[in-house]
């Protein structure tokens, strides 16, 4: 639920009927695609180096949800990526945590078991995830699994099948019943925007998760083609911008899936600091998904503090 | 027909450009360098590789390692002896390249290219034999086979000869990736071209992308680079100056790389097997050779 009057007002204005929300969603100004994407191009332009550069680098670090969803995952293999996250270079221990260590609903209480003390969080998906289609009641309790195995943060997926239908009444309750029985845990909404075909449906899908309460909005689940785009990005954080300056309420933005090199994760911090403000700049308010993520920017951080091009032999393999 | 169409052809100039990766990049850092012929005429501008095209061409070869390092030492044969194929249709293009950079007369430049190509057709030979001369089976007292076989070093940077454009860089670059090891080479400084044009025959002879990688620019400036890269595993000095060779040994000895130190080389002479042995690392395995029963081994 909205933490706030202006919010609570607006999200049960516009979704007093299907017809008034889908009123209000189509409303949202339409996004000029040709604009967007050169716009995220040009922020891609900028030049971060020297105490810039190490500066954004360990910001990065420490916005990490290391993530591991694959069907393969063990708990050593999740054990051993708590470990990487609390501590990502063993050879520099000034190197910061990662945020949060990012798994299914089964692995949740291992990872809560490893990270016990180190203050990172621990990110669990539900709700069906990746694919999102199964049934509320099932997704409620996929929900309930994960926060009693001791997750913190809640990573739901929207049912696209409903969106794309124009249900969108349907996604927009489905969120707030999720957010409910999530309780304090913070939650991540995720649209798979490499589903959602076009940028317009990205805005009025964000609009949707934001006024359900999300406290996150992601944009995708790695599981598909296309992921987290600075296109797409730019454009969610547009909305969480708009979204505050119209509610006065914060929501954070999480890029998953894709992001792989450093220089591409301080890119995004750029769109982050041009867009919506350095109000977002800190892990409590921008993350990214990722997991190759780290060993490239812990290679970068080792070139800036030897001076020599580091490899993929003095990171772990994971 | 009045005089205008009477077409007066200007010549293409070509843009030597780098081969990293299977493509044609120019210098990331934008810079080009004057390259001159032996007599001090202006051949073309060639790009003045920088730390960041370093880089990227150890990434590249990073990657390419795996596929040529487990293609088979046949296949790599056959692939090497594809690029002397290739080299023997375009004698006349490197024999005019080489004549220019090292001032030699056409015919003797044509010698150098002919040696060249041979040394091609002989390293692709080695490349299935060379576990057998430098491998074996090492007697043990036990009931054991232990087997003792060559594996490549991984990524090597090769400083290429600053004299022999084409002779001398096929001699240092060949038994390299004959073993299964991939290159990143940084060519003769002065005399780059022969060095660029190699690269659009190995584009064209199957050797994957990223295999061999070839940077032109100063010398000094890319191979302190190459030699403290933790991501490679050998460096060939070669061409090294005389002044950078020892500072470049002692970069290389963070992370252990192989060395090959610059000796008095004649490249006309037979290349013997020492430079495929240079860059190979020994693997030895203990297979028993039967159950052990109570009665010992069955062999």
């Amino acid at each position: 639920m909205p933490p706030n009057k202006t919010a609570e007002r607006l999200a049960a204005d516009v979704t007093s009927s299907d017809s008034a929300f889908r009123r209000f969603l189509h409303g949202l100004p339409g996004v000029d695609p040709v604009g967007l994407e050169a716009r995220a191009a040009s922020l891609g332009t900028r030049s971060i180096k020297t105490t810039a550069k190490a500066y954004a680098i360990d910001l990065a670090i420490s916005m990490i949800d290391l993530t591991t969803l694959e069907g393969s995952d063990t708990p050593g293999k999740v054990r051993s990526l708590c470990a990487k996250g609390i501590n990502p270079d063993p050879l520099d221990r000034t190197t910061p945590r990662v945020a949060a260590i990012c798994v299914y609903p089964d692995m949740a209480g291992v990872a809560a078991g490893a990270l016990k003390g180190s203050g990172i969080k621990v990110a669990s998906v539900a709700t069906g995830f990746p694919a999102g289609r199964v049934s509320r009641e099932v997704k409620i309790a996929d929900t309930r699994d994960a926060l009693a195995a001791g997750a913190d943060e809640i990573d739901m997926v929207i049912d696209r099948g409903a969106f794309l239908a124009g249900r969108f009444l349907d996604v927009y309750e489905e969120i707030r019943a999720v957010k409910e029985a999530a309780g304090s845990a913070r939650l991540k909404v995720i649209f798979e925007t490499g589903e959602l075909s076009t940028y317009d449906n990205i805005r009025r899908a964000s609009w949707i998760g934001m006024l359900a309460g999300a406290d996150f909005i992601k944009t995708s689940t790695g599981k598909v083609a296309v992921n987290a785009t600075p296109a797409n990005t730019l454009l969610m954080l547009e909305a969480v911008r708009d979204f505050r300056e119209q509610t006065g309420v914060q929501v954070g933005v999480k890029p998953a899936g894709g992001i792989r090199t450093s220089k591409d994760a301080i890119k995004f911090l750029v769109l982050v600091n041009e867009t919506a403000g350095e109000d977002w700049l800190s892990n409590h308010w921008f993350r990214f998904g990722a997991s190759s993520l780290l060993n490239d920017l812990l290679m970068q951080r080792q070139k800036l503090s030897t001076g020599r091009y580091s490899g993929p032999d003095y990171v772990t393999v994971d | 027909m009045n005089a205008v169409d009477v077409a007066v052809r200007l010549s293409v100039f070509k843009t030597y450009k780098n081969f990293v990766g299977g493509k044609f990049p120019r210098s990331e850092s934008g810079r080009v360098y004057e390259v001159s012929s032996a007599k001090g005429q202006w051949l073309a501008n060639a790009p003045r590789s920088s730390r960041k095209d370093a880089r990227d061409a150890v990434v590249a070869a990073r990657k390419a390692f795996g596929g040529w390092s487990g293609a088979t030492a046949y296949n790599r044969g056959q692939i090497l002896y594809r690029v002397a194929e290739m080299l023997e249709g375009r004698r006349e293009q490197y024999a005019l390249e080489v004549a220019e950079a090292e001032g030699l007369s056409r015919g003797k430049a044509a010698a150098q290219v002919d040696a060249a190509i041979d040394r091609w057709v002989w390293y692709a030979g080695w490349t299935d034999k060379i576990a057998q001369v430098a491998g074996g089976a090492n007697p043990v007292a036990g009931p054991y086979f232990n087997l003792s076989t060559p594996e490549p070093t991984g990524v090597v940077a090769v400083l290429a000869p600053q004299k022999s454009s084409l002779l001398g860089l096929v001699s240092v670059l060949a038994p390299v990736i004959a073993t299964g090891n991939t290159a990143v080479v940084v060519t003769s400084e002065d005399r780059p071209l022969p060095a660029l044009s190699l690269g659009e025959v190995l584009a064209t002879s199957d050797v994957p992308g990223g295999t061999v990688n070839v940077l032109s620019g100063r010398t000094a400036e890319i191979a302190p680079t190459l030699a403290a890269h933790m991501d490679v595993n050998a460096i060939d000095l070669t061409g090294a100056p005389a002044d950078l060779a020892a500072e470049l040994e002692a970069a290389a000895a963070d992370n252990l790389k192989r060395v090959l130190r610059p000796g008095a080389d004649d490249w006309s002479a037979d290349p013997g097997t020492a430079r495929l042995t240079a860059f190979l690392e020994t693997k030895t395995v203990w297979h028993p050779t039967g159950p052990l029963g109570a009665g010992g081994s069955s062999y």
